[in-house]
C-alpha cells in the first residue's frame, strides 16, 4: 500500500457518495468545456485575423450596402496592397434551418488576400473561371455530402433572382480546407459578378470591403484616410481592423465572455458548496480515526496531505472526466454547428484552464477540513480526557 | 527485569474545564523497567488513561519530565513526538480502531507507511506480525469481516510491526467475552516474555490484570503497588 493508495481508499469507502460528488464536478467541467469551446469557436475569427488586413463598411451599419466603386477608390490608397469585396447573401440549404454562411465575393482578389483558406490549385482555377460554381469549407461538404462537381442548390433569404426564384444552382468547384489550426472555412463563396446580375435587387452595391495594407503600421493611416475620403457622401464609410471588425461582430451576440464567466462560476460556486461540505462532514465523521493516524504516528502534516489529497484527487477525477466529455462534445458538435459558428475546438489553453480550475477546487474544498483534521487534537478527539 | 525504560518524574497534570481546574497528578513518580508488564488499575476518574497519554506521547504533562529509554521526551515539538510514538510505541485500544476500508494487512502496514522501508521489506514485516498473532489466513480480510478478538489481534500486530519497545493497552479486552479475552492476554504475555516487549495496561478487570507481572493501583494521583510477578 502507497500513501496514494491510502487517499484513494479513504475516498471511495463510501461509494454512493462519492460516486455522486463526483458527477457534480463532472457535469460543472463539461460545461465549462463545452462553453469554453463555444468562446474559442467564435473567438476563432478574431484569434486567426491577420494584422494587415481592414475592413471597411458602411457607417451605420455593416449591413448596409456601399457602391462598388468604392473598391477602385480604395484600392488607389497609398499602402493599400489589394482590396476585395463581399456581400452577405442570407443563404440556407434546402431548408432555412440549414443555413449557410454564403457570401458573393470577387473571387480572385478574395482568395489573394485569405491564403488561409487553402484551395488545392486544380480547384482554384475552375473556380476563378466559372462564373456559376461555388465553393465550400469541408466541414459542410462533409456534412452534406456535397462531392466536387455536384449541383448546389442555394436559397436566400433575403435575395430573389430576377426570374422571381429564390434558389441559385451552383456547380461545386472546390473544397476548402483551413490552411492553420482555428481557421474557420465554415462557408460557401461564390461569384459576385453572377450575383449582382441576377438579383432582383441591390444593383452594383457590395457588403464590405477587404483591404490588404503594405504592413500593420499603416493601418490607422489608411484608415483614417478611407473614412475621410467618404465622409459627407450618402454612404460613409468606418474602417476598422479585421479583428477589431471580428470582435465587434461577435459582441453583436452580447459579451459572451461575461455570459460564460457567469454560468461557469455559479456552476463552480455551487460545486464548492457541494464538495466543500461533502468533505467537512467526512472529517467529521472520521475524527477518531485520524486521531488513531494520529496517535500510531502520522505527523500534523501527514493528516493535512491525506485529507488535502482526497479532495484534489476527487476533483482531478470528476474533472478530467468532465473535460474529456467536453472534448467528445466539441468533436460531435463540430459537424452540427459546422457554417454558424466558428471554428470549436478542444484547445490547449482550455484544457490549462481546466486543470487549474480541478487544481483551485480540489484545494479550496479541502483546505478547511484539512487544517481542521491537521490541528485535530488527540486527547479531545479519542474522548480519552 | 532491569533499568528504567520509562521515568516519571514529579509528574503534575491538571486541565481547565468550566474556568475550573481540575488536578489529575501532583508529584507522580513512576518507573515502567523494560520488559516489565504492569497492569495499572483504579476507579474511574482516577487518572488511568490519562496516565497512558502521557506514557505514549499523545500528551503533555503540565510539569514534572517524562524520560524514555534515557531521553527526555516530554519536551519534544510536535513532529518529533510524533516520530516518537511511530517508533518507540505500540497503542492498542479497547474497541480496536481499525480503518474499515483496509484489509488487515493493510492496517498492520499503516505505520510503516511513515519509516523508509521498501514496499518489499514492508511486506515481510506485515507478514511476520501477522504470524505472531497466528492471523496468516485473514490478512485479506476487511475489520467488518473479523470477529472482535480477530480485529484486537489485527490491532495487537498494527501495534508491534515496526518492533516498539513499549505496547501501551487501553482495556484491550474490554469489548471481548472471557474466553477471546484470555487469548489476547496470554498473546500479550507472550510478546512480553519471548520478544521482550514493555507493557503497561490499563484495565478494570482483575482476572486480566493477573496476567501481568505486576500491578499499580492508581487511585486519587497516588500509586499503590501489588506485585504478581513472583
Amino acid at each position: 500500500m502507497t500513501f496514494l493508495e491510502l487517499v484513494r481508499k479513504n475516498l471511495f469507502r463510501k461509494k454512493l457518495r462519492t460516486i455522486l460528488t463526483t458527477v457534480a464536478i463532472f457535469i460543472a467541467f463539461a460545461i465549462f468545456g463545452v462553453l469554453a469551446t463555444f468562446q474559442n469557436a467564435l473567438n476563432s475569427g478574431v484569434d486567426t485575423a491577420g494584422a494587415d488586413r481592414l475592413i471597411v463598411t458602411n457607417k451605420i451599419n455593416f449591413t448596409l450596402p456601399m457602391p462598388i466603386a468604392y473598391v477602385s477608390r480604395v484600392r488607389a490608397v497609398e499602402g493599400v496592397k489589394t482590396v476585395a469585396h463581399a456581400n452577405w447573401f442570407g443563404g440556407y440549404y434546402q431548408e432555412p434551418r440549414n443555413f449557410l454562411v454564403a457570401l458573393a465575393i470577387d473571387p480572385v482578389t478574395y482568395l489573394d488576400i485569405y491564403p488561409e483558406y487553402v484551395l488545392p490549385k486544380s480547384q482554384r482555377e475552375t473556380f476563378l473561371n466559372d462564373r456559376g460554381s461555388i465553393i465550400v469549407g469541408e466541414a459542410l461538404a462533409k456534412q452534406y455530402k456535397w462531392k466536387v462537381g455536384d449541383r448546389i442548390p442555394v436559397k436566400s433569404n433575403i435575395f430573389r433572382q430576377r426570374n422571381g426564384s429564390d434558389t441559385w444552382d451552383f456547380t461545386l468547384a472546390g473544397i476548402m480546407t483551413p490552411g492553420a489550426q482555428g481557421v474557420d472555412v465554415n462557408f460557401v463563396a461564390f461569384h459576385y459578378k453572377y450575383f449582382a446580375e441576377t438579383r432582383s435587387f441591390g444593383g452594383d452595391t457590395i457588403g464590405w470591403l477587404i483591404v490588404k495594407t503594405a504592413g500593420s503600421k499603416d493601418n490607422d493611416r489608411i484608415a483614417r484616410t478611407v473614412d475621410a475620403m467618404f465622409a459627407n457622401s450618402p454612404f460613409e464609410t468606418e474602417t476598422k481592423t479585421e479583428q477589431a471588425f471580428n470582435k465587434a461582430f461577435t459582441e453583436q451576440l452580447g459579451d459572451l465572455g461575461f455570459i460564460i464567466t457567469a454560468i461557469v462560476g455559479a456552476a463552480f460556486a455551487t460545486i464548492l458548496l457541494i464538495v466543500g461540505n461533502t468533505m467537512m462532514l467526512t472529517v467529521r465523521e472520521r475524527t477518531n480515526e485520524i486521531a488513531v493516524l494520529k496517535t500510531i504516528g502520522f505527523t500534523s502534516r501527514r493528516i493535512f496531505q491525506l485529507v488535502l489529497g482526497e479532495s484534489m484527487l476527487l476533483a482531478m477525477i470528476g474533472g478530467l472526466l468532465g473535460l474529456v466529455a467536453a472534448f467528445l462534445m466539441s468533436v460531435a458538435l463540430q459537424n452540427v454547428f459546422a457554417g454558424r459558428i466558428g471554428v470549436m475546438s478542444f484547445t490547449p489553453g482550455t484544457a490549462f484552464i481546466g486543470l487549474v480550475l480541478m487544481a483551485s477546487l480540489g484545494f479550496l474544498t479541502g483546505i478547511l477540513p484539512a487544517l481542521r483534521a491537521m490541528r485535530l487534537d488527540i486527547v479531545t478527539a479519542l474522548g480519552r480526557k | 527485569m532491569s533499568e528504567a525504560l520509562i521515568v516519571l518524574k514529579d509528574i503534575g497534570k491538571h486541565y481547565t474545564r468550566s474556568k475550573q481546574t481540575v488536578r489529575i497528578f501532583e508529584h507522580l513518580d513512576m518507573i515502567v523497567p523494560r520488559e516489565d508488564f504492569v497492569a495499572i488499575m483504579g476507579p474511574s476518574g482516577s487518572g488511568k488513561t490519562t496516565l497512558l497519554n502521557l506514557l505514549g506521547g499523545i500528551d503533555r504533562p503540565s510539569s514534572g519530565e517524562i524520560q524514555f529509554d534515557g531521553k527526555r521526551v516530554d519536551d519534544l515539538s510536535e513532529s518529533r513526538l510524533a516520530a516518537f510514538r511511530a517508533g518507540s510505541v505500540g497503542f492498542i485500544f479497547q474497541f480496536y480502531n481499525l480503518m474499515p476500508m483496509l484489509t488487515a494487512a493493510q492496517n498492520v502496514e499503516l505505520p510503516l507507511l511513515l519509516t523508509k522501508l521498501g514496499p518489499k521489506a514492508r511486506r515481510e514485516r506485515v507478514k511476520t506480525a501477522l504470524e505472531i498473532v497466528s492471523l496468516s489466513d485473514r490478512a485479506r480480510h476487511k475489520p467488518s469481516e473479523l470477529s472482535g478478538g480477530q480485529q484486537q489481534r489485527v490491532a495487537i500486530a498494527r501495534a508491534i510491526v515496526s518492533d516498539p519497545k513499549l505496547l501501551l493497552c487501553d482495556e484491550p479486552t474490554g469489548d471481548l467475552d472471557r474466553e477471546t479475552a484470555g487469548e489476547i492476554l496470554s498473546m500479550l504475555q507472550t510478546l512480553n516474555r519471548d520478544l521482550g516487549k514493555t507493557i503497561v495496561m490499563v484495565t478494570h478487570d482483575p482476572e486480566a490484570a493477573r496476567f501481568a507481572k505486576r500491578t499499580l493501583h492508581l487511585d486519587k494521583g497516588r500509586f499503590s503497588e501489588k506485585d504478581l510477578s513472583a
